[in-house]
């Protein structure tokens, strides 16, 4: 395949999301301007500029009108997509790390890092239809003392809150009380910090990824362990295929090597994996740094990969990849 | 690609004294108007515009796009609309020079760790593929199989004949062995054809090889076999060299495999070889299948 090369942002990718609809690509970087993509062609569309620090992390409405992205600058900000226009900047005391929203955009999680004091912290903001009646009051607060979380999303019907991060441990909370249901199991879950985790589809089960050069696939409802990948760098980010039996793992190097680089070109690539064999399908090589993102189209006819490098990487499958056979 | 060419501002057709500072913008009535070509049966397109850079002059800027459908994609009335939206933020002043997006130059292939079943390498095949009209059959004495080299530039060309060095021939055992050797005494039997035992035995030392198996990559364009055996030889006996090589150029296409007879010796091949600098590229040197522990 020939993937299409973006080089939008000027810093390291922190994070990909597609549209429900597959047709619009976003990118958040270190660079403080996410950026909103045709996920066809790769053709740039427009930027939305007022962070004034790295953005973590960005989700899209259902209807792809509203954006919500949290940044290292203390805020989160809702966005109209279209036209680039900020609609409202929630504040906090620490940097934004993790923004999902709730099935109906009604809801969204915010978590925040836990900075001078303040312990790492889940919250739950009502979002107005009107962005005239917008508030920053807070449905939920759960304040954690894990270290950072790295990524909290929505469970099924949005009755549950799922968080994973520094701590290795991953828990699922009752987004109505705050209460926390269940954790890992530390034996068999992640030894070092979760730093990614991607939803299936329909919520049924979901993968982490972790620096410990291992991605695990659990169920959602039990968190049972169901599979494990084992990849040989630590993984920065993953990816389930909404299509097929795949998923996709992209990782950073040792920090230990930093100085060994020889920067050949295009080293780092995503690992394509069988979900359920656990074998290794492939790699898709080309990014000149650690891969820090990952996502499918909601299609499951091409995914995209954003490195450490600034460059974003969209690639549509060929059609030989349909028919693999392990 | 754009190709812009520049030309010394026309001196006859606007008197410099009659132009105001600001109007440097308004100046576009000078320029001839953008021409596409469209695409043509290539889907290459050409767009012809001119603008003024910064220095006054008048530049020609030739982009030549190739339009290429991706195959076709269902999209929803929103998604359609979508597609009209106007470009905001920092999009806003896009033009058609804008190198933001581009299609990878490189073909990027799902790279499969172990070809599904199989030997990995077409070339790991023992037949000899179909015969183009007018090749010549090239036959190596040593070691009698192989149809790609002549007895000169026999890889195997150090070694004792490879099933002989790996397996104990039992001399009478296999009843089939003893046919084409009892029957011409005087006959010369190649090795390949001295008995089945013999077949068992280049397999299985085959199939050995294959665990020993190290990729090379980055390799220059005229690395050829002897080079790589001549590279890897030092650290043990090798079996089998191969560099892809494309047909229609002759270049090698920057891979090949290595395979020893000693595992040890791939190892230390991969660790000393490794980030090697060899004809002014920096080798890649692993384990060609997923690392054998």
């Amino acid at each position: 395949m020939r993937p299409i090369l973006m080089k939008g942002h000027e810093r390291p990718l922190t994070f990909l999301k597609y549209n429900r609809e597959g047709d619009l690509l976003l990118s958040c970087a270190k660079d403080h301007t996410p950026t909103v993509w045709f996920a066809d062609d790769g053709q740039r569309l427009g930027t939305y500029r007022g962070h004034n620090g790295a953005v973590w992390c960005c989700d899209v409405s259902h209807d792809s009108t509203r954006l919500v992205t949290g940044s290292a600058d203390q805020s989160v900000k809702l966005w109209d997509v279209q036209t680039g226009t900020q609609l409202y900047s929630f504040n906090f005391n620490s940097p934004a790390r993790s923004v999902d929203f709730s099935v109906g955009d009604k809801l969204v999680i915010i978590t925040t890092d836990p900075f001078m004091g303040n312990p790492s912290t889940i919250q739950v903001k009502r979002i107005a239809e009107d962005p005239e009646d917008q508030t920053s009051d807070s449905v939920l607060t759960i304040k954690g003392p894990q270290g950072r979380i790295n990524r909290a999303v929505w469970g099924p019907l949005n009755k549950t809150i799922i968080s994973a991060g520094e701590d290795s441990i991953i828990r699922i909370w009752d987004s109505e009380t705050g209460r926390l249901l269940k954790e890992s199991d530390k034996e068999s879950g992640h030894q070092k910090t979760i730093s990614s985790l991607c939803m299936f589809t329909d919520k049924s089960h979901f993968l982490t990824g972790s620096a410990d050069k291992s991605a695990k696939l659990w169920d959602t409802r039990s968190l049972t362990l169901l599979k494990t990948y084992q990849m040989d760098r630590p993984v920065n980010a993953v990816a389930i295929s909404p299509l097929l039996d795949h998923v996709v793992i992209g990782g950073g190097q040792e920090a230990v090597n930093v100085t060994m680089t020889d920067r050949r070109a295009g080293k780092f690539e995503a690992k394509f994996y069988h979900k359920i064999l656990q074998d290794e399908i492939g790699g898709v090589k080309g990014h000149f740094g650690p891969i820090n993102a990952l996502a499918f189209n909601p299609d499951g006819r091409s995914f995209s990969s954003g490195g450490e490098d600034g460059y974003v990487r969209l690639h549509h499958f060929d059609p030989d990849y349909f028919s693999i056979r392990m | 690609m754009a190709a812009v060419e520049s030309a010394r501002p026309q001196a006859a057709k606007l008197r410099w004294g009659e132009l105001e500072e600001d109007d440097a913008g308004d100046l576009d009535f000078l320029l001839p108007p953008r021409v596409v070509e469209g695409p043509d049966e290539n889907g290459i397109k050409k767009t012809t515009e001119y603008r003024f850079d910064e220095d006054g002059n008048k530049v020609k800027v030739t982009t030549t796009t190739r339009v290429r459908k991706l195959g076709k994609a269902r999209v929803s009335k929103k998604a359609k609309e979508r597609r009209n939206w106007a470009k905001f933020g920092d999009a806003v002043h896009e033009d058609v020079g804008s190198r933001l997006t581009m299609v990878s130059t490189e073909e990027i292939l799902l790279e499969r760790p172990r070809a599904p079943g199989t030997k990995e390498e077409p070339s790991v095949s023992e037949g000899l593929g179909p015969i183009q009209p007018g090749a010549v059959l090239m036959v190596c004495r040593t070691c009698g199989k192989k149809g790609d080299h002549w007895t000169s530039k026999c890889p195997y060309k150090d070694l004792a004949q490879p099933p002989e060095t790996f397996v104990e021939r039992p001399s009478t055992a296999d009843a089939a062995s003893a046919a084409p050797g009892g029957a011409g005494r005087s006959a010369y039997v190649p090795p390949s054809m001295r008995g089945g035992g013999e077949r068992t035995g280049t397999e299985m030392s085959r199939r050995r090889n294959d665990e020993n198996s190290v990729r090379v990559t980055n390799l220059s364009e005229d690395t050829r076999e002897p080079d790589l055996l001549e590279l890897f030889r030092t650290f043990g006996p090798v079996s089998r060299v191969y560099v892809a090589i494309d047909q229609k150029t002759g270049m090698s296409r920057g891979f090949g495999f290595v395979n020893f007879v000693h595992r040890e010796d791939a190892e230390r091949a991969i660790n000393k070889l490794n980030g090697y600098g060899y004809d002014n590229l920096i080798l890649r040197v692993e384990w060609a299948t997923p690392r054998p522990n």
